[in-house]
């Protein structure tokens, strides 16, 4: 059974610091990489590279990151000013400011959101088709030898 | 009595409200809302000329001077092409305010300024361009150099949609946001009263792009002039 698609971020109290995720405060400021293996909420200041490949990404609205970012998705509530690659999506909502590039399997962007650069959909490869069933052979033929005819006793 | 006086909200029955161009709204099907915030849907021949110039093509880069906005993002990305989006209005606004904003607009380090902040692109590296409504709010100086650089920066032969107000002698004029709902269907929701810095009419426009290959009028019924430029 496959696994199931990761829902969208609910947008009530979203602004506040979640729990299970990893989340780095609005105070703290970070100058260097930041590498994450789980979902990343970041409501700080940052400035170098964020890398969340398999996960999440959430700029809080304090967010403010001068860093260039790739993630398997990205919401921004904050702002951004780097180039964004984020492979499945990404959300920038209604106070937002991403300023940079982005490339990504799919954007929204709420009306109030601002935007400055370039888009880049580059859609995921698609699954490989499952192969069709093999169609059922013909059963072979059998071939019978022929009956040799039985000898007269002498 | 304004912070921005070339700037008004509309208010809907504000009593003595100044001459202004064409309806608050376009004259089409309204969606719901008020007077200001009302959508309008309708066709556009000049939205329509533009894609039908680059049908069947994928990949290539777009300008929208507009702003970001699901819609233009969605239709442009849709088509396959990479889309580069700037909101010239509020660049301009952030650059020039502040004094008098048509007398800013004469000060070449603003103007280089602004240039260096919104159009900042190699030569040759655009296949079309929106422009939109944007080129009435430029007083001359500015727009000239605004026009030379679209000229720089879009290829040869491609093509700029922009749209100006067909009443010449208008006080205020009013500024829309544009949505594109398919290849010939604009969404225009108001985004409030304007002054333009100078008002056009199609010798002026042609004036404008002479430097084009060629100039194409489409007259609309909210009194708004469409015209593709093929640069």
């Amino acid at each position: 059974m496959p696994a199931p698609m990761p829902s969208a971020p609910p947008k009530t109290g979203e602004g506040e610091m979640p729990r299970g995720v990893a989340a780095i405060g609005k105070s703290v400021m970070i100058k260097g990489q930041l590498f994450s293996r789980e979902d990343l909420y970041l409501d700080g200041e940052m400035e170098g590279t964020v890398e969340v490949p398999d996960n999440r990404l959430t700029i809080g609205p304090h967010g403010k990151l001068q860093a260039g970012i790739k993630a398997r998705e990205v919401v921004v509530l904050g702002s951004i000013n780097g180039n964004v690659e984020a492979t499945e999506r990404i959300d920038i909502r209604k106070d937002a400011r991403v300023v940079g590039d982005i490339k990504t399997g799919r954007i929204i962007i709420e009306d109030g959101a601002y935007f400055k650069g370039s888009i880049d959909i580059v859609k995921g490869e698609p699954a490989k088709a499952a192969a069709p069933p093999p169609r059922p052979q013909p059963a072979p033929a059998i071939s019978t030898p022929p009956v040799a005819a039985a000898e007269p006793n002498r | 009595m304004f912070k921005e006086p070339w700037k008004l909200q509309t208010r809907a029955g504000a009593a003595g409200a100044p001459r202004d161009a064409g309806p608050s709204s376009p004259s089409r099907t309204a969606h719901a809302g008020s007077a200001q915030n009302s959508v309008c849907s309708r066709h556009s021949n000049g939205l329509e000329q533009f894609f039908g110039y680059i049908q069947g093509e994928r990949g290539l880069n777009i300008l929208d001077l507009s702003g970001a906005s699901q819609a233009n993002i969605g239709f442009i990305t849709n088509l396959g092409h990479k889309l580069y989006a700037e909101d010239l209005l509020q660049t301009l606004d952030t650059a020039f305010g502040g004094g008098d904003f048509f007398l800013n607009q004469s000060s070449p380090e603003r103007i280089e300024r602004f240039l260096r902040h919104s159009l900042d692109f190699p030569e040759n590296h655009f296949n079309g361009a929106l422009v939109w409504d944007l080129l009435e709010y430029l007083s001359p100086p500015l727009l000239k150099a605004t026009v030379d650089r679209l000229a720089r920066i879009v290829k040869p032969r491609s093509y700029l949609l922009a749209i100006f107000h067909a009443e010449e002698r208008a006080e205020l004029v009013s500024t829309y946001s544009y949505r594109i709902a398919d290849a010939g269907t604009l969404l225009l929701s108001l985004r409030g009263m304007r002054k333009p810095a100078q008002l056009f009419n199609n010798r002026a426009v042609e004036k404008l792009f002479q430097a084009s290959e060629s100039v194409k009028f489409f007259l609309t019924r909210d009194h708004l002039r469409e015209v593709v430029v093929k640069r």
